[in-house]
């Protein structure tokens, strides 16, 4: 066991766990923030994914220890109803919803990939988001949700 | 505590609150005995009992005016409730933003049969349009008796209710029964789940006079789901609770001989449960029930016969195995008399893998089972059916489980979602304490009830000008009905199972649905016995439009191998054999809409990339679907790219266009997944099918780029459903597209790389 500080969504936290634990369980049942979901533990499907110090990882195999120090972001730091991430006012926008499970893998992960390469291209995004799943066929709708939040930034 | 009032004594109580409005037409014992004593009333201060004869559990009119609709089914991600509430507007003449859908919840819904068969609409919206048009009646009637204005000189504007000739004459619906209970007999149909309906005195309103039906209304899930305001069932948690994982064994067809508790003393608080061949862990921490699942040494008896044939000989398997049951769906004129006359005959099999579920998240559920009641929390398609299998699997009366459906990590038919609210209720009761179980990322996979694998025999005679004379397609398989549908009967469970309960297989399957109109035709379905009678991780279940993508990947690709054998265009000859005009015209839209020309010469097939298009078309519970799916095949990789499709899409009534799109959309990429990438890997006694590397599904990389749509409206059509039909067209319009690109036919799923690489090899 180890007290691990860090912040999450610009707040500081402490969680006394094993730093072996991946960071996900420190989130969802310490600090009872479930915005990322466990979807596979494998790190193959996205579900998970926070932004540690901006870079988007999968929380269910990061160590505890890994976030000691640092800055975590979770989707509801990165955007809330009120000032919403121009990635989820367009998912709003276009509908993207089904089940939503896989959500906040798509939101996190694109995020990250329009912040280093915000007019990336069909192809560019299509491999950039590579890996993520999406078990109600969303993915056409994602496409196109991207698509509308690089318009809202540019 | 007092007990609460009975309804009779509180009605004669609170006679005083009675609006009466007089005598009534409806027929029934119960509404007779009732308004001998009480008349048709509005505004009684109690909500009666909830069941599908009163008025009250099927809607509710706030004190603000707000409307509350009580919906027996739930939206698994389709927004069927914004469809809901549009149906309800509409019939009792508010905005559709002041109503509200209430879903799935035991305790405040009536058992519509949950999430199943594309019956959100079809059959769910029936018995709220009823009581929308009846809840108007009441209290158009009310506001009759309080403004002195007779009932057909009053007209109804978003909860306003006020004299035609004279506007200044109102009332509202809040200050005639806000808050207030309407206390009214309707006519229950007596039946329970999908086809439960009422009849009631209203007349519900004509399609012409719709305002709200038909149009797109934005779904209400959005913010929930994106900024994540709401919770998942993942997401409950109770004071107390211990997490928990059920411990599978590892291969198919085991008991438990010992399991050492020692394994994990090392865990903080873990600790082992275990009734029969059942066993999981527990502990206050989730991490901490993770950790000692996975160091739980438990010791296994191995069946002494390796449970299941060699993956490649599935198929073989299914051919040589004896028939539990056949149907015969369709049988008209002399097919054997065909042949024997025949010019030519045109013979092929189709094969089709087991494919799971493996919804985005492993199933999870809260239980809290407590001597005075349960209450269960879960994602299932079915809770009410959950409600009874909770009930038998702890021995107690169902009215004492409550079951609260909350958004979960996937659905699309009988997948884990059941056994996990099962997990939950038999973990807490051995427990003492709420527990919350979830899968792990193997138990979604390799362990839920699977989409059966079958094998589809087709032959057709062909006269000397190539007019198809008979037709014969048989498919065999496991039964899709051998865990049921739902799981209220703790047999059809693992947990049920594992602990003793003798498994009850239902046969079923089914056939082509289409309005060919062959001269001699026999459509018919054989199912075999399980390879596993109990616990298999083979067993099947209903996966998304059970057996429908199945089938029509082996029909709709043999009539286009007639089409092809009579040297016709495949559009041209569908539409020569289709009966039914609606289905003629859903064809044609999609040819239309997709630019579809007949091919004047040979296709260029000389390149690495191929291209080809293909059409499928199916019927589905009396909605017609058609797609044009345009395709690339790289011959290197033997990769295939569904880049487009045109779907037109005919279910009667449409309800919300843009939902409605949505809701095609996912089909066709959900099919395109079936079609290219699905099929559970397993050996002699285990499915090595345990993560996303072992069952890959469709990545973004091979998503469509276009889906067109074409919504084919039929107003004067009662609606059907959207939820599953264009699923079972996609796999055979690939396929058909496929046989275009490189003149070679697949007559295997799913289209993997390798499988077509091995095809064009072949070639």
């Amino acid at each position: 066991m180890a007290r691990i500080k860090f912040t999450v969504d610009g707040r500081a936290v402490t969680v006394n766990a094993d730093p072996g634990m991946p960071l996900l369980y420190a989130l969802r049942d310490d600090l009872k923030m479930t915005n990322p979901h466990f979807g596979c533990g494998l790190a193959q499907c996205g579900a998970c994914t926070v932004h540690l110090e901006g870079e988007a990882i999968r929380s269910c195999v990061m160590p505890l220890s890994a976030a000691s120090g640092k800055a975590v972001t979770t989707l509801k730091g990165l955007g809330t109803p009120d000032k919403p991430h121009p990635l989820q006012a367009a998912y709003v926008a276009e509908q993207v919803p089904q089940c939503g499970y896989c959500i906040n893998g798509w939101i996190m992960t694109a995020a990250a990939v329009l912040k280093k390469n915000p007019k990336a291209s069909d192809a560019e995004l299509r491999d950039a988001l590579a890996g993520l799943k999406c078990r109600c066929g969303t993915h056409v709708s994602i496409l196109r949700a991207i698509k509308r939040a690089q318009t809202q930034m540019a | 505590m007092n007990a609460p009032l009975s309804r009779r004594e509180f009605l004669k109580a609170s006679g005083a609150l009675i609006v009466t409005a007089g005598g009534s037409a409806l027929a029934g014992d119960a509404f007779a005995q009732r308004s001998s004593s009480v008349g048709v009333s509005v505004s009684i201060g109690t909500k009666p009992p909830l069941a599908p004869a009163e008025l009250d559990s099927w809607v509710a009119i706030a004190p603000d005016g707000r409307v509350t609709a009580f919906f027996g089914k739930m939206d698994m991600g389709q927004s069927l409730d914004i469809a809901i509430a549009q149906v309800v507007a509409d019939e009792l003449d508010v905005a559709v933003d002041k109503v509200d859908v209430v879903m799935g919840d035991t305790a405040l819904t009536c058992n519509q049969g949950g999430a199943s068969g594309s019956t959100g609409v079809y059959l769910g919206a029936r018995p709220l349009r009823n009581a929308s048009a009846e809840a108007r009646r009441l209290l158009v009637q009310a506001a009759s008796q309080k403004l002195g204005v007779p009932a057909e000189q009053l007209r109804v504007d978003d909860g306003v209710v006020s004299a035609v000739s004279d506007p200044s004459k109102k009332t509202t619906y809040a200050e005639l029964i806000g808050g207030r209970y309407f206390n009214h007999p309707v006519e229950w149909n007596k039946q329970t789940g999908n086809p439960m309906d009422i009849k009631v005195q209203a007349k519900v309103k004509s399609p012409s006079e719709y305002r709200v039906v038909g149009k797109s209304y934005t779904r209400r899930d959005l913010a929930g789901k994106v900024y994540r305001t709401e919770k998942y069932v993942t997401d409950i948690s109770l004071p107390g609770m211990l997490h928990a994982r059920v411990i599978r064994p590892t291969r198919a067809a085991c008991t438990v001989a010992s399991v050492d508790e020692k394994s994990i003393a090392k865990v903080k608080g873990a600790r082992v449960v275990r009734d029969k061949d059942f066993v999981a862990v527990l502990a206050p921490r989730e991490w901490d029930a993770v950790r000692a699942s996975q160091m739980l040494k438990v010791d296994w008896n191995h069946a002494k016969q390796a449970p299941f044939p060699e993956m490649a000989g599935l198929h073989d398997h299914i051919r040589k195995a004896p028939v539990v049951k056949r149907e015969e769906g369709t049988k008209r004129g002399n097919v054997d008399a065909a042949f024997k006359t025949a010019a030519r005959t045109v013979e092929a099999e189709y094969e089709w893998p087991f494919q799971s579920h493996a919804s985005m998240g492993p199933a999870c559920a809260v239980a809290d089972v407590r001597a005075d009641g349960v209450t269960v929390w879960s994602g299932t398609q079915k809770p009410h059916f959950t409600q009874l299998g909770v009930a038998r699997l702890l021995g107690v009366p169902p009215e004492k489980v409550h079951v609260i459906w909350v958004y979960g990590p996937g659905s699309y038919g009988r997948n884990d979602a059941g056994d996990a609210a099962l997990d939950a209720a038999m973990l807490s009761k051995l427990a003492g304490r709420p527990v919350r179980v979830q899968g792990m990322r193997n138990d979604g996979i390799a362990w839920d009830p699977k989409g059966p694998a079958c094998v589809h025999r087709a032959r057709a005679a062909l006269d000397a000008s190539g007019k198809v004379t008979g037709y014969e397609f048989v498919s065999k398989g496991f039964s899709r009905i051998n865990i049921q549908t739902n799981e209220s009967d703790p047999s059809h469970s693992l947990v049920g199972m594992s602990t003793g309960l003798p498994p009850k297989p239902s046969e079923g399957f089914g056939t082509p649905a289409e309005s060919y109109g062959f001269e001699s035709k026999l459509l018919a379905w054989e199912t075999i016995p399980p390879l596993l009678d109990s616990c298999s991780p083979l067993r099947t279940a209903h996966l998304r439009d059970p057996v429908g993508p199945e089938i029509h990947f082996g029909s709709e690709q043999f009539v286009d191998e007639l089409a092809h054998a009579a040297n016709e265009d495949p559009v041209a000859f569908r539409l020569k054999y289709v009966t039914a005009p609606r289905d003629a015209a859903v064809i044609k839209a999609a040819a239309e809409k997709a630019g579809w020309q007949p091919r004047s010469g040979a296709r260029d097939r000389s390149g690495d990339v191929l291209q080809g298009r293909g059409i499928a078309y199916a019927q589905r519970g009396g909605t017609i679907v058609a797609a044009v799916a345009e395709i690339e095949v790289e011959r290197k990789t033997g990769r295939i790219h569904a880049k487009k499709f045109t779907v037109a899409h005919d279910c009667g009534l449409i309800i919300n266009p843009e939902g409605l799109r949505y809701t095609i959309e996912g089909n066709v990429v959900h099919g395109t997944s079936r079609a290219l990438f699905e099929e559970v890997q397993f050996d002699r006694d285990r499915v090595k099918s345990v993560d996303w590397m072992s069952y890959p599904i469709l990545d973004i990389k091979d998503a469509p780029e276009t889906i067109d749509v074409v919504l084919v409206n039929h107003p004067e059509i009662a609606p059907t459903g959207a939820g599953e039909p264009t699923i079972r067209v996609i796999p055979a319009a690939i396929a058909n597209a496929f046989f275009d690109a490189t003149g070679v036919r697949m007559r295997r799923a799913p289209l993997s790389p390798d499988r077509v690489k091995a095809a064009l090899a072949q070639a």
